[in-house]
């Protein structure tokens, strides 16, 4: 039937209608798990700290996101006097558009990804480097002084924590073979271990660090520190403005997390020993191992916030420059001279 | 080139309202980049004038008002004043109140330290201690509910005694914290102790040698992180202190770092304290009955009794006339510091002079020290280790 | 030593300054004239049987119409290394209040001295910072001298800003939602 379709109305009306489809898919499931990741973050945190998080807004605080979201939807929006206007409207929209856009090229599982272009890795690092211009856009038009020191730490930090992350992943590409997500989920089910994060364990680590600091989390997460700077670069927004940042944030946590399952992890798959061993596990549809493998991700990023203190701003960005970045080097040269005499 | 490019300093309002800031603290940092050049505190937004009504009323019904000036530990400003009252007109509480008034004072330095303890960390970015440490602070408030009937600011301990007896069910609960608290300790000592992160974030800040701590007039644990073992409980015994054993736990380098173990220890000291005052608890009356000129006289004395009457009138009216004429100084160990009353009475029943020293203005008044030179990061260290609460800086 | 011999000593040092030598309670006072005070504290700070390293507090008293002259400048010392405790006292006659100041002998007597200005008037020469502490800048009156009265309705001695504040309160009310 699907053919007859395509037939009647032509080959690129029918792909623009395909890949509309997936986006708004894409899209709408993204969006369901934002605003269930701020409520489980709330309940994961809660447990950790001996309370119970979130109970009252229906069945064990379950409604509690849809209470925020239309919380921040009526509330006034506040614009501060001596803020500049246009770039301060314009911030969060950029912030929420460079990190909802590289869900585009993200493979879910098997064949379904909205664009399968040969460096999707690399796009969705642009994409990433453009979100950073949110921030700075941000701390700059808010006209405070809390705002601007916020938004010039956190703009450095992920600049610098962009280029460890970025050499970590040059490993995992000289693996696959490619830029392209799909090759490099395939390329992993090549060898018995089925996943980059055994041989790789050192681009692994540095990736897991540099994932806390992209997306400014603890213990990284000194630009919006609450006890110092007041929430740092959006100090200043209200109603649905800060929502969109919100957003910005926890789509760029799923964003990070996919990508870790994705090039460590073996995205879809699993190891072949492991489904040879117990066949009924090869029935699994692939889209429930990637949702697996990424709400533990996304798991990591509470504990690690319950845990932990926050570093000092010169501590992070020794740790970024003189720590991650010569590791990373060395874990190319490592690779590569073994991939040449492999 | 530098000449050429004009920069100035930024300057950054860290204003009454702060989340960090434990209070009405009012910070003016001038920043070079990240680096603190210049920083000065503002203080007053709490000044309650509390010297000035001391003045206008009696010994006892200036009581409350000493509840409130550390609002945290509130039962040891009230043990501090009945102390310094009672050494001006000469009193002798008995034993049995002396007892209770030292437990009492170390389960308020429990609760002070645990505050503390989970505000610093959750500033330095650890929010799970703050969870953990409310918890332990709960129980606590409990106790001295079931104790006075009151939470924070409890008016429990009177001139010559203290209001009225403990109960043994009061004495079983307490028991049984000090039995589970040092677990709890360890519980929080797990998660921060040994941390790398927050070893980077308080070794070698805020340090200041033993001479200029004594210098500039510290006292408690912010001084004996640097090495000097100045302790009012030991130096001037008051209350039970002389009839129990403990330790000073007294740190080496005078930083963050060690001012936070020397806390950390005074917990784990002030249990030893607790267990030992249940133990040796003695019989007896809890008010001094050998001053009936300066004490209330007991509720069911004043319905029956004459005299009894008509000093309990005087006593609520006018105070004691006939307190002695001079002054006196006396200090107790509360958990912030060295807490100081100069009274000066003329004779009549209010004091003509209350003069209270605080610790926390004296180390508020360091800040500036401690902070330049430093990054932005360290002021929130800083205002955290010298543990300032603004009720008792400003009065 | 025993804070009496101290006091003896330093009368003998200073037999002119010292006034008397008061004992109340095993408390010694010595009460001076405020003009060598400067002197008398460095010898107490820096004279190795005194070493008085810690100045425990300093404050001011008004004692109106109870004898002259009006004010006191009172210090509490310590000698952590020697246990003895010293107090000072320092007569100040009103219509001169300037005491020296002690910043540079002890550094936390900083913002005691600027307290006891605030709240009684008494100004400290050489003092680095001199101003308000604890009430507003620009606040007009010495609360704690004994002719300042306690309730608020003072007339023409309330502070500006109190009418300030319940003016704008009044023209704030017209935000409001009824």
């Amino acid at each position: 039937m699907i053919d007859i379709v395509r037939l009647h109305i032509g080959e690129l009306a029918f792909n623009i209608i395909i890949i509309l489809v997936k986006t708004a898919i894409v899209f709408g499931v993204a969006m369901l798990h934002v605003a269930y990741a701020t409520y489980f973050e709330r309940k994961v945190i809660g447990h950790m700290q001996v309370r119970l998080g979130p109970m009252r807004v229906g069945y064990h605080g379950l409604l509690q996101p849809i209470a925020d979201g239309l919380k921040a939807f009526f509330k006034e929006d506040i614009i501060p006097s001596g803020a500049d206007r246009p770039v301060f409207v314009v911030a969060p929209l950029i912030a929420m558009f460079a990190t909802i856009s590289s869900l585009s090229v993200i493979p879910f599982f098997d064949g379904f990804v909205i664009a399968d272009i040969n460096v999707g890795l690399l796009y969705i690092f642009a994409m990433s480097s453009l979100g950073a211009y949110g921030i700075v856009m941000a701390g700059w038009a808010s006209n405070s002084k809390f705002s601007f020191l916020g938004g010039l730490r956190s703009s450095a930090q992920v600049v610098s924590y962009e280029i460890a992350m970025g050499l970590s992943l040059v490993g995992v590409m000289l693996m696959a073979g490619s830029l392209n997500l799909s090759e490099i989920v395939k390329a992993q089910q090549g060898y018995w271990h089925g996943m980059f994060l055994i041989p790789q364990f050192i681009a692994f680590f540095i990736f897991t660090v540099g994932m806390f600091a992209e997306t400014n989390r603890a213990p990284f997460d000194l630009p919006e520190a609450e006890s110092e700077l007041v929430a740092g670069y959006f100090v200043e927004y209200s109603g649905m403005r800060f929502a969109f940042f919100f957003l910005a944030e926890y789509v760029g946590m799923i964003v990070m997390s996919s990508i870790s399952v994705i090039c460590f992890w073996g995205g879809w798959t699993l190891p072949l020993f492991l489904v040879n061993a117990l066949p009924f596990l090869g029935e699994i549809p692939g889209i429930v191992i990637f949702m697996l493998k990424l709400y533990f991700h996304i798991f990591l990023f509470y504990w690690v916030r319950a845990t932990l203190p926050r570093y000092r701003y010169d501590q992070l960005m020794s740790l970024g420059w003189k720590v991650l970045i010569p590791l990373a080097l060395v874990n190319i040269v490592v690779t590569s001279v073994v991939k040449f005499f492999l | 080139m530098k000449d050429a490019l004009r920069h100035r300093e930024l300057t950054l309002n860290m204003g009454p309202q702060h989340p960090a800031t434990h209070g009405v603290l009012r910070l003016v940092l001038e920043i070079d980049g990240e680096t603190v050049v210049k920083c000065t505190p503002y203080v007053g937004y709490l000044h309650r004038g509390t010297e000035k009504l001391c003045e206008h009323r009696t010994y006892l019904s200036a009581l409350p008002l000493m509840d409130r000036l550390d609002y945290i530990s509130s039962m040891a400003n009230d043990v501090g004043y009945c102390v310094a009252v009672e050494r001006l007109f000469g009193i002798e509480p008995p034993q049995r109140a002396k007892f209770i008034r030292s437990m009492v004072c170390e389960m308020t330095r429990i609760s002070s330290h645990i505050l503390w303890l989970g505000t610093h960390a959750l500033d330095i970015g650890a929010m799970t201690v703050f969870l953990y440490a409310f918890r332990e602070r709960e129980w606590i408030m409990d106790l001295f509910e079931m104790l006075c009937g009151a939470r924070l600011t409890v008016s429990y301990p009177r001139i010559g005694g203290v209001r009225n007896d403990v109960s043994q069910e009061f004495l079983d609960s307490l028991y049984d914290f000090c039995e589970e608290f040092p677990s709890r300790i360890e519980e929080y000592e797990t998660l921060i102790d040994q941390n790398r992160i927050w070893l980077q974030r308080t070794k070698g800040i805020g340090v200041i040698s033993a001479e200029e701590a004594v210098n500039w007039g510290f006292t408690g644990p912010t001084l004996r992180g640097s090495g000097v073992d100045y302790d009012v409980r030991k130096y001037f015994p008051y209350d039970a202190y002389d009839q129990v054993e403990f330790d000073v736990p007294v740190g080496k380098e005078g930083d963050v770092y060690a001012r936070y173990r020397c806390r950390m220890e005074e917990l784990r000291q002030s249990v030893r304290i607790i267990k030992q005052c249940i133990e040796k608890l003695p019989k007896g009356p809890i008010m001094a009955p050998d001053a009936p000129k300066f004490t209330l006289p007991p509720k069911d004395k004043v319905l029956k009794d004459m005299e009894a009457m008509i000093h309990h009138f005087v006593m609520l009216t006018k105070g004691p006339i006939t307190a002695p004429v001079g002054e006196i100084y006396s200090s107790v160990e509360v958990p912030k510091g060295e807490l100081g009353f100069y009274i000066v009475s003329d004779g009549s029943g209010r004091p003509y002079r209350l003069r209270l020293r605080s610790p926390s203005f004296v180390h508020v008044s360091a800040l500036p020290r401690l902070c330049v030179g430093s990054l932005v990061a360290d002021v929130i260290a800083n205002i955290g280790t010298i543990d300032v609460v603004l009720g008792e800086c400003d009065r | 030593m025993t804070p009496h011999s101290i006091a003896e000593q330093i009368r003998d040092k200073f037999p002119e300054d010292v006034l008397e030598i008061v004992e109340f309670r095993s408390q010694v006072a010595i009460v001076i004239k405020k003009e060598r005070l400067k002197e008398i504290m460095s010898l107490l700070h820096m004279h190795s049987d005194y070493s008085f390293d810690y100045l425990v507090d300093l404050c001011g008293v008004d004692y109106m119409n109870k004898k002259s002259p009006r004010f006191e400048v009172v210090y509490h010392l310590f000698s952590i290394k020697h246990r003895h405790f010293l107090r000072v006292r320092v007569q100040v006659d009103e219509d001169n209040p300037t005491v020296d100041t002690v910043t540079d002998i002890w550094k936390g007597a900083d913002w005691h001295e600027r307290e006891c200005f605030d709240m009684y008037g008494i100004r400290f020469e050489g003092h680095p910072d001199l101003r308000r502490i604890l009430m507003p800048e620009d606040w007009e009156g010495h609360p704690l001298r004994k002719d300042y009265p306690l309730k608020s309705d003072l007339g023409d001695l309330e502070w500006k800003g109190y009418r300030d504040l319940i003016e704008f309160s009044e023209k704030a009310r017209q935000y409001e939602v009824r």
